[in-house]
């Protein structure tokens, strides 16, 4: 491994500082003065409806009330992926809590009063809450113009139904490969919605100045994105939409893509002059953003008795909500991978996008595999036993290793997956049984391996702006978004190490898309390999720049010529010793005549994965490159089971992840201890409730719980797997989700090794868990 | 109709005239101009909005801007005025926080905790911790500064053998 100065050493945030002191910026906390107007929505209290008429006179009498919008000021069709959504409601509301209209006021006070007011009268229509109903025949049809949504081509509705996509997969004959297995297993698995619950609460300002270009800031991780489909929704030219997104308080997907953003652009289309705010109450971020998806899931796996999988078949039916414009796209990366990590002869994946009376689906951490991965881990572990060869080793004897066919048919990239097993099951000491420490207390282990692609478009770019300033300083402006996964840090580092300037002398922007350079979205785990290399890049050629002047101004041989201790030096002339401060603005004074050479120093750079492509049969799946590499890795996991009350206590959890290189250990140490936590949460207790009209019951974090500080394991081990990729900035990959993905199976696992119980529903609470081991009893 | 409301923040005296209803968060952020403690739930459950009242942690979601009259508050920009406590610099150095949005509520509560139990058991500083809520990082990097402060603290301040 090579050694490096700055990559691969744990390096504090460079954001550090500014968090600790409160001084980093929210958007929320954004001033705009005495002419800021402030907005709340009017929603659907019906979960199907027809909008029959709305009546906003009283509204309009509130003092203070500016304007009542409807959707009938605004009726283009936007969307990421798939075209399916307005920005208020047209003719019929699809969820509890769908914006229908909105009122514009000088306090927030008044415009909550007047949201109140808005008198809207409703058809009330049949509703779908799961996939069963909604794929049943003649279920009630809730998108009739499915078939003229814009869409991406990768997409195949099917119209005339409830199903947005169904991503079709099929490799070999997966007949054949299950008669070929000594066993064959068959269930089916159950994942509810969860919500992202960031702590910052959605946000966004918008204005349109009276010479007619518009700037938002929003609590965003897709600056450009937002930007893009503005622009469409609102018939603007880009230039003249100006994005800026301040730090944001927590992402996980849930501050992708649009959600309650374009409302608030489009209001102030109609109030030209004048700011206008939308913040997110805690419920409306419950409701009115994105949840992650529900899953049914039947799998069936065959497998010899000499631990070969032989057969897989996958079908995955997704509760994907009124709108799925970029959900669908979290069942289209589910079924190309639900595979899981193995090597498999014979596959059939059938994902489908089902649209529900619920609230739209979307991205979170995982994006998909974090849902199938339960599944899917929890089946393995079962045909390992049913086969009776170790969890561990029937894992190893099917894993992926680099330059293993995929399902689709591309090639698999370099990846320590067997490391990663290795090592997990090491930190727990499998196979080592542990006592218990009480009679009534069982003690389970646990493993389950993982992996997890970026979903991205084929085109999907970064770029960078790099410039050194008098001092040697560097400021960098590039759009990925600090969500807290150390982003910042990162980019910081990759241009230290190629510019010998320390990390803590270089500060990296959050985006502002009239300075910074382009970023297609901060999701999919990409940004620290897809934007580390545009930000390497623009490094290598500032270097450039730099050595080019020293060349041109003092004659030295390019070749001869780096860059150490912020300074030029010489290979071949040990004398040369040139301070960056003293020339990257200024210029190197040539001796001879004393003219000055160079000036200051910018650069850019930019990358896109120029090797993908998402052709593929749309009946086999067969075909293109849809996915750039895959991260890899395993975690394994010791619990106790309190079988008097189906209480879990974790006692230690050890998660190996491939990171290729790591940037930042520290950082990737922190994603390891959040990601962990977050996935117990699912497991363990989160889970989204509704009633039977739609209605969410649990949208306030006193009913949803998060995990607290008294509620972590004892014990995180993590662990930093290193096989290079290839393509990496200083062979990095990303890390970001994918610590979450293995969390839930592997609870489940361990707590079958436990007690003898298998639960195939999550989330697995203590009652759950109880009444399956007294039903047992039974 | 307004009351008149006299109260320190960070030092500073301030005379205000507030709304009955009006929230000591929303008076703090808006016509004070603190922004540290964060809207998060507006119900007490996450924590983020904490302040120092007279020294003791409490939601300013939950407390009315007339109840502080006469009443000091701490934020965290008050903490930091003579450069970061030691606790801060802890946290610096151990990367406890990702988004950061949880950071004010959750160092004024860490503060809390180490002036009136300096050398806290792992477990107490999670019990005090409990009450904040972080959705990035697992807390072990949160628990781990307090703790490092507090032995170091108590190393510095240790009588000399």
């Amino acid at each position: 491994m090579v050694d490096h100065t700055f990559v691969g050493h744990s390096t504090p945030r460079i954001d550090g500082v500014e968090k600790i002191t409160g001084a980093a910026p929210f958007t929320d906390d954004l001033d705009f003065g005495p002419d800021l107007l402030h907005a709340e929505v009017v929603a659907s209290p019906h979960a199907h409806a027809r909008i029959l008429g709305i009546d906003t006179y009283l509204a309009e009498q509130v003092p203070g009330v500016v304007k009542v919008v409807t959707g009938k000021s605004f009726q283009s069709t936007f969307g990421l992926y798939l075209e399916d959504r307005h920005i208020f409601a047209q003719d019929r509301v699809r969820f509890v809590g769908e914006q229908v209209a909105a009122v514009i006021a000088r306090t927030r006070t008044a415009a909550k009063r007047a949201a109140r007011m808005v008198i809207v009268s409703y058809e009330v229509l049949p509703a779908v809450f799961d996939t069963d109903a909604a794929l049943a025949d003649g279920a009630v049809e809730l998108h009739p113009d499915l078939a003229d949504y814009g869409r991406v081509p990768w997409f195949h509705p099917r119209p005339g139904t409830n199903i947005a996509h169904w991503r079709k997969l099929r490799k070999g004959d997966v007949a054949a490969g299950l008669r070929d297995a000594d066993l064959v297993l068959e269930d089916t698995y159950t994942v509810p919605r969860y919500a992202h619950a960031a702590i910052e609460p959605h946000a966004v300002v918008a204005e349109l100045s009276v010479a007619g270009r518009l700037t938002v800031w929003s609590a965003s991780q897709s600056p450009y994105t937002q930007r893009n489909l503005f622009a469409e929704a609102l018939g603007l030219s880009h230039r003249d939409i100006r994005v800026v997104t301040p730090y944001v308080g927590g992402g996980f997907g849930g501050k992708a893509g649009v959600t309650m953003e374009i409302i608030g652009a489009a209001l102030a289309m109609t109030v030209r002059g004048h700011p206008v705010k939308l913040h997110w109450s805690r419920e409306q971020e419950f409701v009115n953003t994105y949840q992650r998806q529900g899953l049914r899931a039947h799998l069936t796996i065959g497998a010899r008795r000499d631990g070969t999988i032989t057969a897989l078949q996958h079908t995955l039916h997704w509760d994907a909500g009124a709108y799925v414009e970029y959900g669908a796209n979290v069942v289209n990366a589910a079924g190309i991978s639900a595979t899981g990590p193995y090597r498999i002869e014979h596959v059939q994946l059938d994902s489908l996008c089902v649209y529900t009376n619920l609230p739209p689906g979307g991205p979170y951490r995982g994006f998909g595999y974090s849902e199938f991965t339960f599944g899917l881990e929890s089946h393995i572990d079962r045909l390992a036993h049913g086969l009776g060869i170790d969890p561990v080793e029937f894992r190893r004897r099917n894993a992926v290793v680099g330059g293993d066919e995929l399902p689709y048919g591309a090639q698999m990239n370099p990846s320590g997956l067997l490391e990663a097993i290795d090592r997990a099951a090491d930190a727990i000491d499998w196979g080592i049984e542990q006592p218990a420490p009480s009679p009534t207390v069982r003690v389970g282990k646990g493993i389950a391996a993982f992996w997890k692609a970026p979903a991205m478009p084929p085109n999907a770019g970064s770029a960078a702006f790099l410039k050194f300033n008098e001092d040697g300083s560097v400021n960098i402006t590039v759009s990925g978004m600090e969500i807290g996964q150390g982003y910042l840090t990162a980019m910081a580092q990759i241009a230290a190490e190629v510019l010998s300037v320390p990390p803590d002398r270089i500060r990296v922007e959050t985006p502002d898309t009239d300075r910074n350079a382009y970023e297609w979205q901060t999701v999919a785990s990409h940004v620290t390999w897809g934007c580390g290399n545009a930000v390497l890049a623009a490094a290598n050629q500032a270097r450039d720049r730099i050595l080019d002047t020293v060349h041109r101004a003092l004659g030295h041989d390019v070749a001869s010529l780096y860059l150490v201790d912020e300074q030029v030096r010489s290979t071949t002339d040990p004398d040369l010793a040139l301070p960056l401060r003293e020339f990257v603005v200024t210029g190197l004074e040539q001796p001879s005549d004393g003219t000055f050479k160079g000036g200051p120093v910018v650069a850019s750079g930019s990358f896109m994965p120029e090797f993908t492509s998402t052709r593929s049969d749309p009946e086999t799946g067969q075909g293109g490159k849809p996915n750039v590499h895959y991260t890899v890795g395993a975690a394994g996991l010791v619990l106790e089971v309190d079988v008097e009350t189906g209480r879990i206590a974790v006692r230690t959890v050890a998660l190996a992840v491939d990171a290729g290189t790591a940037i930042n250990p520290v950082a990737i140490e922190g994603q390891i201890a959040g990601g962990v936590l977050q996935g117990l949460g699912t497991v363990l207790y989160e889970e989204l409730r509704f009633d039977d009209g739609g209605r969410l019951l649990n949208p306030t974090l006193t009913d949803y719980k998060l995990p607290t500080a008294s509620d972590i394991p004892d014990r995180v081990i993590p662990i930093i797997v290193e096989v290079d990729q290839p393509d990496g900035p200083f062979g990095a990959r990303g890390v970001g989700e994918h610590t979450m993905i293995p969390i839930a199976p592997l609870v489940a696992n361990a707590v079958e090794d436990a007690v003898g119980v298998r639960i195939t529903s999550m989330p697995i609470t203590a009652e759950r868990l109880y009444l399956a081991l007294t039903a047992e009893d039974g | 109709m307004g009351h008149a409301v006299a109260l320190k923040v960070n030092g500073e005296s301030w005379s205000l005239e507030v709304e009955p209803a009006e929230l000591l968060l929303e008076v703090l952020r808006s016509r004070v101009g603190i922004k540290s403690p964060k809207p998060g739930c507006e119900r007490g459950d996450c924590g983020s909005c904490t302040v120092l009242l007279d020294g003791r942690s409490v939601r300013s979601c939950l407390v009315l801007a007339v109840e502080v009259d006469g009443h000091e508050l701490t934020t965290v920009e008050g903490l930091g005025i003579d450069g970061l406590t030691e606790l801060q610099q802890r946290m610096v150095e151990l990367s406890s926080f990702q988004c950061g949005y949880c950071a004010p509520g959750i160092v004024l509560t860490a503060t809390e905790l180490l002036a009136v139990n300096p050398r806290p058991e792992r477990h107490e500083v999670q019990a005090a911790m409990s009450g904040n809520l972080c959705r990035c990082t697992g807390y072990a990097p949160i628990i781990d500064a307090v703790l490092t402060a507090a032995a170091t603290a108590a190393a510095t301040t240790a009588p000399e053998v």
